[in-house]
């Protein structure tokens, strides 16, 4: 610390005054991750406990009711499948399909510019406009359809079968947003040293041995924290589902948000919407722990 | 690399292209076709016959330019609000050193695991109480302070820890305080993370579905995403020239936004710390 340096006062010393810097800086965030994040959270808790119509005004203490409930809704298994297949689906195509573009457009080659801005344009078009292009397209005579039967194939009504509409809407969304993830990885494969490979090439390794032993290992912090993004991610779907086919064909594209959000806004049950909403809770911090604990286990070097 | 692989992976990257430009393609062409021709197969690649129907029926349906102006101002005021919020405590985290900052970080942190749907249900009750159903305030709130801000803050954080701390010692040295080292000196070198924290933030609130639909009831105060699935006809399907021509009109400003801050978006991700 220089000499030069004087304090204004005896009480607001420099070292005071930064920390006082420090709170200030941070207040505006911190309360409202009080105000919007943990108050809220402790309110679904509370309010699992109750039996709440906002329609009907009622606001009754049940206890355990919603829980039990819970456990007996015929229709929650089939919620439950359908989010996991959709976020099993959605996160192994996306990172895959990510990680497998990222590393072509890696390559030294004319035009990789313009590709990555093909596969990321899908990103920058707003949700709901390329889900209604996409609702046109997946009609029972739409252009998927069209395309299908001049090669002389028979396209089902893709939104109206239970796998079919499922599979729809994790494919749309993976193309739409499969080009953040390609970015995240180009961004990443930029820093793995090239004489790794060159070394790796000298010893006859095939092209799959050094994307297997040298491209995933160096890369896989961002693996991890694209993973766990994605994960989450596809957990919050909801626009796609709404528009394309509100839950249905019966509950075949239920997530459990659209079920929330069912259950909550359209039957005015708050205190059922709740508790789905302790259980997605519940869902996500199981997830994103498994994925921390497993880290070590495939994550090469942290910072 | 050989010729013949050269081709077969122009052959490979073209064809995984087309899901990607197509649907983009076929919403912008079709905005100015005729209804008639949107429905007809083959499609033509481009219009044979133009027409701006759609493009006017847009308006006169609903109060769409409100709509237009609801959205954009709505993500404006996100971005910049979350700009500050998550520059001010991500460079806190980074370079203050006060009591607590870890815990408090820490604290922070949990806002990425804790969607706003899992706390849509008491937000609505909580705005409700304060007189907020039905206005903007839930859209512009809940994303600078609450969850949705955090991965800003983090990214903003990881920057400012990648500062050498020479820098700030010249600042500190002639005779400047916390804020103005940080306002004059930090800030300014931030720009490519602020630029990839301005097109995350513009893109999550342009894109924001579920609160609008809970919380606003009144067309007027609809944002576009809201708005665009409101185009149906008397039986409730779809008119397709309407959507598609006011789809196409959600994309622009992304657009625009994109294609300013694209550089420093890439920039910025490689500076993240997210690189590898």
């Amino acid at each position: 610390m220089s000499s030069a340096e004087v304090p204004k006062s005896a009480f607001w010393t420099t070292r005071r005054r930064d920390r006082l810097a420090g709170y200030l800086f941070v207040a505006p965030q911190v309360a409202g991750i009080v105000v919007f994040v943990l108050v809220p959270l402790v309110l679904i808790f509370y309010y699992s406990l109750y039996d709440w119509n906002v329609l009907a005004g009622t606001f009754t203490f049940t206890g355990m009711s919603n829980y039990r409930d819970l456990v007996a809704d015929p229709r929650l298994p089939s919620v439950l499948r359908t989010t996991a297949f959709f976020c099993g689906g959605l996160v192994l195509l996306n990172m895959a399909l990510a990680l497998f573009l990222a590393v072509l457009l890696n390559q030294r080659l004319h035009g990789t510019a313009v590709f990555r801005t093909i596969f990321f344009s899908p990103v920058v078009v707003s949700l709901v406009a390329w889900t209604i292009v996409w609702q046109f397209l997946l009609q029972d005579d739409g252009g998927i359809n069209g395309a299908l039967s001049a090669v002389g194939a028979d396209g089902p009504n893709w939104l109206r079968g239970d796998v079919t509409a499922l599979v729809s809407v994790i494919v749309l969304q993976v193309i739409k947003n499969v080009g953040l993830n390609m970015v995240l990885f180009l961004a990443a494969l930029q820093g793995v040293p090239a004489q790794l490979y060159e070394a790796a090439r000298l010893d006859g390794a095939s092209a799959w041995t050094r994307f297997r032993r040298i491209t995933v290992p160096m890369i896989s912090p961002t693996i991890l924290l694209a993973s766990i993004i994605t994960v989450v991610g596809s957990l919050q779907i909801f626009a796609q589902i709404a528009v394309l086919t509100q839950g249905g064909p019966g509950t075949s594209t239920t997530v459990l948000v659209y079920y929330l959000y069912q259950q909550a806004f359209q039957f005015h049950d708050f205190g059922y919407g709740a508790t789905l909403s302790v259980l997605l809770f519940l869902i996500v911090l199981v997830l994103t722990v498994i994925q921390w604990q497993t880290r070590r286990r495939w994550v090469e070097y942290e910072r | 690399m050989s010729v013949r692989a050269k081709t077969a992976l122009y052959g490979l990257l073209c064809l995984m292209a087309v899901p990607f430009v197509f649907p983009t393609w076929w919403m912008v062409t079709s905005s100015v076709k005729p209804v008639s021709e949107i429905l007809s197969w083959p499609p033509s690649p481009v219009p044979t016959t133009f027409s701006l129907d759609g493009y006017r029926e847009v308006f006169e349906i609903q109060p769409f330019a409100q709509q237009y102006f609801n959205s954009a101002y709505i993500a404006l005021v996100v971005t910049v609000g979350t700009m500050a919020v998550s520059a001010l405590a991500g460079y806190a985290f980074a370079r203050i050193r006060f009591p607590g900052a870890n815990p408090l970080f820490l604290f922070v942190l949990t806002g990425l695991l804790i969607p706003s749907e899992v706390t849509i249900v008491p937000l609505f009750q909580m705005f409700n109480t304060w007189g907020m159903i039905d206005t903007h305030w839930p859209l512009i709130l809940v994303p600078i302070l609450g969850a949705p801000s955090v991965l800003a803050t983090f990214i903003m954080r990881q920057f400012f820890l990648a500062l050498p701390d020479e820098l700030e010692e010249a600042g500190r040295l002639d005779g400047l305080g916390r804020f103005a080292i940080f306002w004059r000196i930090a800030l300014p070198l931030a720009r490519p993370a602020l630029g990839a924290v301005a097109i995350f933030t513009f893109l999550h609130s342009w894109n924001l579905y579920l609160e609008p639909i809970v919380f606003l009831t009144t067309p007027a105060n609809f944002t576009l995403p809201q708005a665009l699935t409101q185009f149906v006809d008397a039986y409730g399907g779809p008119m397709w020239d309407v959507q598609l021509s006011a789809a196409s009109m959600t994309a622009i400003p992304v657009l625009i936004v994109f294609v300013i801050a694209q550089r420093q978006f890439i920039e910025g991700l490689a500076h993240t710390g997210l690189k590898g």
